[in-house]
């Protein structure tokens, strides 16, 4: 079972001109696999995921899955949190098995267990604007994971996370990922994170954006993230970075829309 | 100190009031003294004509803005998630929505005739736009992402009406139901005047033909006392249904 991304391209038109968000991308990802995505800002990193979710069609190009009983289920984290402010935390985490018809105890009771499992016990009855920005973006991964996705595809979940809680937090995420192995696809903008988490790391270049290479961080599973220190990735990261470094200087000087 | 301003200032304006009307500075034919007015009111408040015309007025403004403020709703929540309802319906709203409803209740007794549901039906025309206007733009200022998330976890239907489209709009169609409300109580008080021999609004058009003033005032305080307690209402109501709106 794979997941195949075959040149796809991707532009935003409007009046004010045309963005040209994705150039032929192409890369191939397996079922079991954690896969990161990095690149500079802009480059069409979350315009990726929302082309794999199936929520906007390319201009060109093919997305094709391979293997799952068809289609396999894909569930978006999006970048901000985007949980609802009208739903307890619990409903919210729910959302997905609600309308997956589970039945209201046994989703609530899926929902609040996987909200254990994030260190949000807690909150179970609390509306989202009584959280912070940490525990609201652990929400919403809990909202994706309790539906059991074949595809999970995740946008800077612990963007909004400190160094500490978002170390705990990436290990606690790899333990749920080992736990039924579904595809991930995971958007960072820390090349240290994608290394630490990923089995691949691919490196896109600046807009419209182009999967420019790969990288294959030399750690085993299971991974150890918080008993000790990862010396062996500073190659890796020397290289992405320098991968990067280019399209990164070019993006914060002025840019011109193409139109 | 805040809370007491305004009775404060009520007072003080009633008690001017008052000394001008019994000094002879105003007319107390036109400008009864509030003493007066009190009385009378509290006379009105012992009859059963009085009961049975608050009656008449209230079922007609519950009727009006339950089928109107309704079809408003539904209507809001359809043109708010198609856009090609939106697209052929907007023009034919932004076109009736300004007409003075009370213009219209002379075609209205030539279809519905000369009875209770003409002027119901005048009542729900006007309850019907504010709900309309404002639980459409409550849908459409449903966040994109918000969107988005319903699209990829499957809701579709009933389902995405009532966990997305209703309550994401929910907080403007309060406002709606309050300004339907509103005017529906304007209209309603208006027709009786036209045209009802039951009512608050009968009865202010009678006061002011046979010149009993302290009745009209004493009426209007009524009427300003129903906007007070439906407004107060759907206060409660508001905080009750968003208990997510703690903090913006
Ligand atoms: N709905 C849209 N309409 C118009 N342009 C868009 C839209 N969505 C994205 N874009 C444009 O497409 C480009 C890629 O956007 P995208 O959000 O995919 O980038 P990104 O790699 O996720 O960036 P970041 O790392 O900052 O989140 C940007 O230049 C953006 O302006
Ligand atoms: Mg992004």
């Amino acid at each position: 079972m794979h997941l195949s991304v075959f040149h796809i391209t991707k532009a935003f038109i409007s009046p004010r001109g045309t963005i040209s968000a994705l150039a032929d991308v192409t890369f191939t990802a397996f079922q079991g696999e954690f896969v990161a995505l990095v690149g500079p800002s802009g480059c069409g990193k979350s315009t990726l995921l929302r082309l794999v979710a199936g929520l906007l069609a390319p201009d060109s190009g093919q997305i094709d899955f391979t293997g799952w009983p068809q289609p396999p289920k894909r569930r978006l984290v999006f970048q901000d949190h985007a949980l609802f402010p009208w739903m307890t935390v619990a409903d919210n985490v729910a959302f997905g098995l609600e309308m997956d018809g589970i039945d209201r105890t046994d989703r609530r009771q899926r929902a609040i267990a996987q909200l254990e499992s994030m260190g949000l016990a807690g909150f179970a009855d609390h509306y989202p604007h009584e959280l912070s920005g940490g525990m609201k973006q652990r929400a919403a991964i809990a909202r994706a994971f309790v539906t059991q996705p074949d595809i999970l595809l995740m946008d800077e979940p612990l963007r909004a996370l400190d160094a500490q809680t978002r170390l705990v937090i990436q290990e606690e995420l790899l333990s749920l990922w080992e736990r039924r192995r579904p595809l991930v696809l995971y958007v960072t903008h820390d090349i240290e994170e994608a290394l630490l988490l990923a089995d691949r790391v691919l490196v896109m270049s600046g807009r419209p954006g182009q999967v420019r290479a790969e990288v294959t961080p030399p750690l085993g599973r299971p991974r150890d993230l918080t008993g000790r220190a990862h010396p062996e990735i500073e190659e890796s990261k020397w290289q992405i970075w320098k991968l990067l470094e280019e399209d990164v200087r070019r993006q914060i000087q002025p840019q011109r829309v193409t139109s | 100190m805040e809370r007491w301003l305004p009775p404060a200032l009520l007072l003080a304006g009633l008690a001017l009031w008052e000394v001008a009307a019994r000094a002879g500075w105003i007319s107390a034919l036109f400008f009864p003294p509030p003493s007066a007015i009190t009385l009378t009111l509290l006379r009105m408040l012992g009859s059963v004509d009085f009961w049975a015309g608050l009656g008449s007025t209230l079922m007609r403004l519950t009727a009006g803005v339950l089928i109107g403020g309704g079809a408003g709703l539904l209507l809001g929540w359809l043109m708010g998630v198609s856009r090609p309802l939106r697209v052929a319906l907007a023009p034919l709203v932004a076109a009736l929505h300004p007409l003075p409803k009370l213009a219209l209740f002379p075609i209205v007794l030539v279809i519905l005739g000369i009875g209770e549901s003409s002027k119901v039906a005048l009542v729900a025309l006007t309850a019907f736009f504010p709900m309309l206007l404002n639980t459409l733009a409550g849908v459409q200022q449903i966040d994109p992402t918000h969107w988005e998330v319903a699209a990829n976890y499957g809701a579709t239907g009933g389902k995405l009406l009532r966990r997305v489209v209703l309550p994401g709009s929910l907080p403007m169609t309060l406002t709606g139901l309050r300004l339907a409300v509103n005017g529906a109580l304007v209209v309603t008080i208006a027709i009786e005047m036209l045209s009802a021999r039951q009512g608050l609004g009968a009865t202010i058009w009678l006061a002011w033909q046979t010149l009993r003033t302290e009745d009209l005032y004493a009426t209007l305080v009524v009427i300003g006392g129903l906007g007070l307690a439906s407004n107060q209402l759907l206060e409660s109501a508001t905080r009750l249904l968003l208990p997510w709106k703690g903090k913006p």
